[in-house]
């Protein structure tokens, strides 16, 4: 299990690169023609790759096309300086035009409005105006050491992903293994022997380091495969930078809400009386595991609203929610320390609540208690 | 000291009292059998022995001392259905669960090996649990059960899917145990089987104690006036005899209220009967049960 993710991330690096290999040409050769309706389109019809040729009457134009002179052409309106509107015809089912066409289309509208009436090296600003460079500045006014920028979100939603993936995996283990346990009666022969919270924090423990191993296996693994990357994701990866707390962070959060889950799996096995069961419900639980990846884009233009700390300190979506802020903000340190405090608490709450509960369930066999039972029985416990 | 000693427990589950203010004692080198009809709390009480539910009220001693983590090493279990690990290999579950009691790996491989072998399972050690047959599986249950030198083994339906050859053998392991001063507890649906193992009963129905005791005691107090008979002969009429019940291979009399087993004897030696059977009956442990058991249902 541990190997497959490293695996199948390596196989999907080769499919895309063959694939994209195949289905983008590296250079595009094509010729299009123009009507010219208006009048005063005659020069830069030469542009790199793409040749732009004038005909006369769209019908010519029309008669080219299907001949296969050309590839697709565009007629310019008479009125197109009010409205804009530039009519493109093509044989092929595009859903948009490619953006080299696009990009010559624009240059060669724009140079032609614009010749002779400013100068060439204007033309060409006209035509590619903003290259926005950002520079943010801590309080003090010096360059601040991480620069953020949309490849820092990359780096969380990976995280995200694979502490979903162990998440359901080890809680698949450990629901599997208590329904078994049940099943075979063996709960009888373990409790005769240990104690329930012997055994409990024995199976959270086992199943979390289990998981350690699982997640230093990945994270080995990654750097060589970003290697094996093509050099366009390499490169991008390698701009990224995050905080050199970062990695703390991650490895602290990832085990934190790797126990949590289990300590949940745990106690929805104490009560399930078959592993099916348990794992429809914690299927419930991962979602508040995972709601922080649906606001991402909310979160990424409004960093400071108060919501993403109630998602910080709450301890189900904290994990998830914590890194991916690391992405785009900083994050205070009293709302780290307050999330991390909660997770420990909850972890160990749980723990101490389920070995009440356990004893109860975990020898009714065949019925599936009521919520009320369950708090019942946890006051009396 | 005594092995095991109850005192007044309770057990209900959600609004259902199923042990109700219980209490007996099983000494030491003593076979104890438990009996009962199903659902009357034999199994509970057995957990609460071991330690797998508390009960509500009441105390559970064993060997002078109350419940623990570490009386537990003492104790040995024999569930009613098998509890073992499907894919573990046979001589690893028997170790790792002596390990769960408090054993080193190495005595408990010397002694699993010595067990295994002494019932023949040898053979079978590197097999896993679920490709073994269901009595070979009692047995490695068994073995489970007595690796660790249990000071009291608690037993339930030890001998459900043995064939003649294991039940002998497992019989012959428990009378071992017993000679060796461990306390046992049985507890069976077979008559037959507590009738030839068990010193001291204890009957529960509906959580309570019915019958509590000596079983040689409790038989003779519930004997009924009938001799058993096999002889040759005509026997006709015999005064003092108001029922013959055939059984197979001997004759059961059941006598009036006046007559002892003696006069019926001289009357049927005087009738120069040839009498190769004579024996006072005593009810078998079965027809007590029903007897008792059916009473409750009335």
């Amino acid at each position: 299990m541990t190997l497959i993710v490293p695996i199948i991330a390596l196989l999907l690096i080769v499919v895309s690169q063959l694939v994209s290999g195949i289905a983008m040409p590296t250079v595009e050769i094509a010729t299009i023609g123009y009507v010219d309706e208006l009048g005063g389109f005659q020069q830069y019809t030469s542009q790199g790759s793409i040749t732009l040729v004038r005909f006369d009457t769209p019908g010519d134009a029309t008669d080219a096309l299907i001949r296969g002179d050309i590839n697709e052409y565009f007629v310019i309106p008479p009125d197109y300086i009010s409205t804009g509107v530039i009519n493109r015809y093509t044989l092929e089912k595009q859903l948009a035009a490619s953006p080299a066409v696009t990009t010559v289309i624009n240059n060669f509208l724009t140079s032609n409005l614009l010749a002779g009436k400013v100068p060439e090296a204007t033309v060409a600003r006209i035509e590619a105006p903003l290259n926005l460079v950002t520079t943010r500045l801590t309080e003090t006014g010096a360059v601040a050491p991480e620069q953020g920028g949309y490849g820092a979100l990359i780096i969380p939603f990976v995280f995200s992903i694979l502490l979903a993936l162990s998440i359901i995996f080890s809680s698949t283990y450990l629901l599997q293994g208590l329904g078994d346990e049940k099943e075979n009666r063996l709960i009888e022969i373990l409790l005769s022997s240990v104690s329930a919270r012997q055994l409990l924090t024995g199976k959270v423990l086992g199943i979390g380091a289990a998981g350690l191993v699982q997640v230093a296996v990945w994270a080995i693994s990654a750097p060589l495969l970003l290697n094996l990357a093509s050099s366009s994701i390499g490169g991008f990866i390698s701009t990224i930078q995050l905080p050199a707390n970062f990695i703390v962070l991650a490895v602290v959060y990832f085990i934190l809400g790797y126990l949590l889950f289990s300590v949940i799996s745990a106690s929805i096995g104490a009560i399930s009386s078959n592993s099916r069961e348990g794992q429809q419900l914690i299927g419930v639980f991962t979602i508040p595991l995972l709601i922080p990846l649906w606001f991402t884009s909310l979160m990424m233009f409004f960093p400071g609203n108060p919501v993403w700390v109630f998602f910080t300190i709450f301890p189900l979506s904290a994990p998830v929610e914590v890194i991916m802020r690391l992405g785009v903000s900083v994050i205070p340190a009293w709302q780290l320390v307050a999330s991390i405090a909660v997770l420990v608490l909850s972890i160990i709450g749980i723990l101490l609540l389920t070995t009440r509960v356990f004893r109860t369930y975990l020898l009714m066999y065949g019925k599936r208690p009521s919520f009320g039972e369950v708090l019942r029985n946890l006051r009396t416990g | 000291m005594l092995a095991v000693e109850v005192s007044h427990i309770v057990k209900s589950f959600v609004d259902k009292v199923v042990v109700n203010d219980l209490s007996f004692s099983v000494a030491q080198g003593e076979i104890f059998g438990l009996i009962g009809p199903n659902g009357a709390g034999k199994t509970t009480t057995i957990r609460m022995m071991m330690d797998i539910i508390k009960p509500d009220s009441g105390d559970v001693t064993i060997l002078g001392e109350k419940l623990s983590e570490s009386t537990k090493n003492k104790l040995g279990y024999l569930p009613e259905e098998r509890g073992l690990y499907k894919k573990l290999k046979v001589i690893d579950s028997i170790i790792y669960l002596a390990s769960l009691k408090g054993m080193d790996r190495h005595s408990a491989e010397e002694k699993a090996n010595e067990l295994l072998s002494q019932t023949g399972m040898l053979p079978h050690k590197g097999k896993r649990i679920e490709e073994l047959s269901r009595g070979m599986g009692q047995i490695i249950q068994f073995i489970v059960s007595v690796i660790h030198d249990p000071e009291l083994v608690v037993l339930d339906e030890p001998f459900a899917g043995l064939d003649p050859v294991n039940t002998d053998l497992l019989k012959g392991m428990l009378f071992d145990l017993k000679n060796q001063g461990k306390a046992l507890i049985l507890s069976t649906h077979q008559m037959n089987e507590i009738e030839e193992l068990c010193d001291r009963i204890l009957m529960i129905n509906h959580g309570r104690s019915v019958l509590y005791g000596n079983l040689a005691e409790i038989k003779s107090k519930y004997r009924s006036n009938s001799v058993l008979l096999e002889f040759k002969g005509e026997m006709g009429e015999v005064p003092g005899v108001t029922e013959k019940r055939t059984h197979k291979g001997y004759l059961e009399l059941v006598l009036d209220g006046n007559t002892t087993p003696q006069q019926i004897l001289e009357r049927l030696v005087s009738r120069g009967m040839v009498i190769n059977r004579f024996e006072v009956a005593t009810p078998p442990l079965n027809e007590i049960f029903l007897r008792v058991v059916g009473k409750a249902h009335e």
